[in-house]
């Protein structure tokens, strides 16, 4: 905070309000839908494995299908609202995801089922304030820190660096309840698509996960190749049925 | 001379044959009550553990608690009853809490479930009192073979991660106290336990249990609205199926093993028949009746089950005796899926060896009749000139 009052001394900027900064990140991240093909680095001590995945976000919905490596290809995770459902194509079964299995990790990643069902506008979930400054990938950013709105929010403490100009997160802690770091995102590199800046490289780490033979590793990293906002979806994706097709 | 002085006779002169015959016809005997006794020894042996070490006399389950359905854990759990708290404050009976969550160590992650159980109980086996930890740490019974999944030993520390009551996620560090040694894996893998009244604190669940566990069935049982009393026989169930399973397949290796025995009388029988033709047609003109030869066949017959029970018996029963007193080591068994030791007792009661004993008898008396059916259809004379069989 002291730091945050010398900056705003010395340059005469006033720190933004943290709320109105979260629904800027909100407004330039969401679209009507937002369509991106990415592909997925999991890097562990035992080997590297790499996904490639084909996304559509609308609102709550998320329709995702694995084009890479050929044992995944075809496997499909539909998100509505809090629901989770996998389609794996050998078993052409449908599981819905939920208690225990929730909290297994999504293909072996640093990202669990768990965390793809999290509230992704920012300031319904959370009331945040700026206390500090600082800088990373060679742009100024704000340092804010989000509180939960409603207890039952499952990540109550998130830190969050916010480029002020481009209102894009490029780094973020994630902690529980009584403090503990839980997860961290990083975002190595961001690009301008329609308008809007967008993170197209980014790692996930659990940090639960990261000690012992993992301690070194890198984590999850996540390559966005093509990103498209307010693209049409193909009709019915939102859907169960679309899981099997 | 009677029908059954001849067949003792005509044994005794059949010698060796006679011996090879009972001899086959008793390793039947001898394997199926060691098998059905070493069933009957795990049988009681995995309730007994699972009953001190799972099940009390029975338990108050949550309506929504089911353990073989994962999805229903989130919300099994409610305020621990006031018509139940006369019991737990007497120590008759004691609550656990279960809450779905994942255990962190040395880069690995596992999901498990995190069971709240009070420190001093004294209704369950389960060492709960090694939870009574004086330091600021958060203590942490594993089973023996979490402690191995999770490769984890006494002092230490794991993360675990957990959602609270309203579904914030939250995580602490907790040492393990001990490696609870049990067979019921249906207590440890997959599985970690915490003092009831931290889990309580940590989860913001205070008062609230997934299960209630008696010491004595409390008669009558209190009717509640949210939980259901389940009876040592429904909690026992499944382990019982599974052990009916594990008899089935070994009565199918018993039926084979006592058709081969019973292949040697049939075969010694229709052989001695053959050879004996004109034996048959002698007495049969001596003034034998047919019944009466049929009924000589037939005693020699059954005496190989008589002298099969007294081979069996003789030993057996040393054999037996040793077995149920120093056990049978069954490396890997705590893998049955079942609550299974290393050493397993056989236990022989008196209806299976009289049963077993009763089987063989009547099936080689049996088998010994049914070729002597011919005996019935034959003429004295063709029999003296060696035909007619």
């Amino acid at each position: 905070m002291k730091k945050l009052l010398f900056l705003a001394l010395l340059t005469g900027i006033t720190p933004p309000d943290g709320n109105l900064l979260l629904e800027k990140i909100d407004k330039n991240i969401s679209g009507t839908t937002r369509r991106l093909v990415a592909e997925m680095r999991i890097v562990r001590k035992r080997g590297t494995r790499t996904l490639r995945v084909r996304s559509y976000v609308k609102g709550d919905s998320a329709f995702t299908e694995y084009l890479a490596p050929e044992r995944e290809k075809g496997t499909k995770l539909l998100k509505l609202g809090k629901d989770l459902w996998i389609y794996t194509p050998e078993s052409d079964r449908t599981i819905r995801i939920s208690g225990h299995m929730l909290r297994q990790s999504v293909s072996g990643s640093d990202l669990s089922y768990e965390d793809m069902l999290e509230e992704t506008r920012l300031k319904d979930a959370y009331t945040a304030s700026t206390i500090g400054a600082d800088s990373l990938n060679g742009r100024p950013v704000w340092v804010l820190e989000l509180t939960a709105r409603k207890p039952d929010i499952a990540y109550q403490k998130r830190r969050l660096w916010v480029d002020g100009e481009r209102h894009i997160v490029l780094k973020e802690e994630r902690y529980s309840r009584t403090g503990k770091l839980l997860k961290t995102t990083a975002v190595l590199e961001t690009k301008l698509f329609d308008g809007r800046w967008v993170a197209t490289r980014a790692t996930f780490r659990d940090m639960l996960r990261a000690n012992g033979e993992n301690e070194s590793l890198p984590g999850t990293e996540f390559t966005v190749e093509e990103v498209q906002f307010d693209a049409p979806t193909p009709p019915g994706l939102f859907s169960r049925s679309s899981l099997r097709r | 001379m009677t029908t059954l002085q001849l067949a003792v006779r005509n044994l005794r002169a059949a010698g060796i044959h006679t011996w090879l015959n009972a001899f086959a016809l008793s390793l039947a005997f001898v394997a199926i009550i060691f098998g059905q006794g070493l069933l009957e020894g795990v049988n009681r042996q995995a309730e007994q553990a699972s009953i001190a070490f799972e099940f009390g006399d029975g338990q108050f389950w949550h309506k929504q608690y089911d353990p073989y359905d994962p999805l229903t854990i989130d919300n099994a759990h409610a305020p621990i009853p006031e018509e139940l708290k006369p019991l737990l404050n007497s120590g008759a009976a004691m609550p656990i809490l279960i809450i779905p969550g994942s255990v962190y160590f040395a880069g690995k992650m596992l999901p498990v479930l995190i069971k709240g159980i009070p420190a001093d109980q004294k209704v369950l086996k389960i060492p709960s009192a090694m939870l009574t930890d004086t330091t600021k740490d958060l203590p942490v019974l594993l089973g023996q073979q979490m402690a191995k999944t999770a490769g984890a030993g006494v002092g230490d520390y794991l993360t675990i991660q957990w959602r609270d009551a309203r579904g914030a996620f939250d995580a602490r560090q907790a040492r393990v106290v001990g490696i609870m040694h049990t067979s019921v894996s249906t207590i440890d893998q997959g599985q970690v336990w915490l003092p009831l009244n931290k889990l309580w604190e940590l989860t913001t669940m205070a008062g609230q249990a997934t299960l209630i566990t008696v010491k004595k069935k409390p008669i009558p049982v209190p009717a509640l609205p949210d939980w259901d009393f389940r009876s040592l026989d429904f909690l026992l169930a499944d382990l019982r199926t599974m052990i009916k399973t594990k008899t089935v397949g070994q009565s199918i290796m018993f039926i084979v093993l006592f058709l081969l025995a019973m292949l040697a009388i049939f075969d010694t029988q229709v052989f001695s028949i053959f050879r004996r033709r004109r034996e048959i047609g002698m007495l049969i003109a001596l003034g034998l009746t047919r019944a009466q030869v049929i009924a000589m066949f037939t005693f020699e017959g059954a005496l190989y089950g008589v002298l099969a029970t007294l081979l069996g018996t003789i030993y057996g029963t040393p054999l037996f005796i040793y077995l149920s007193a120093r056990g049978i080591s069954f490396p890997g068994s705590a893998q049955w899926g079942f609550a299974l030791q290393e050493r397993m007792y056989p236990v022989y009661p008196l209806s299976l060896i009289l049963g077993t004993t009763l089987l063989v008898l009547i099936t080689a008396t049996f088998v010994s009749w049914l070729p002597t059916r011919r005996i019935a259809r034959l003429k004295p004379t063709d029999a003296l000139r060696g035909k007619g069989i």
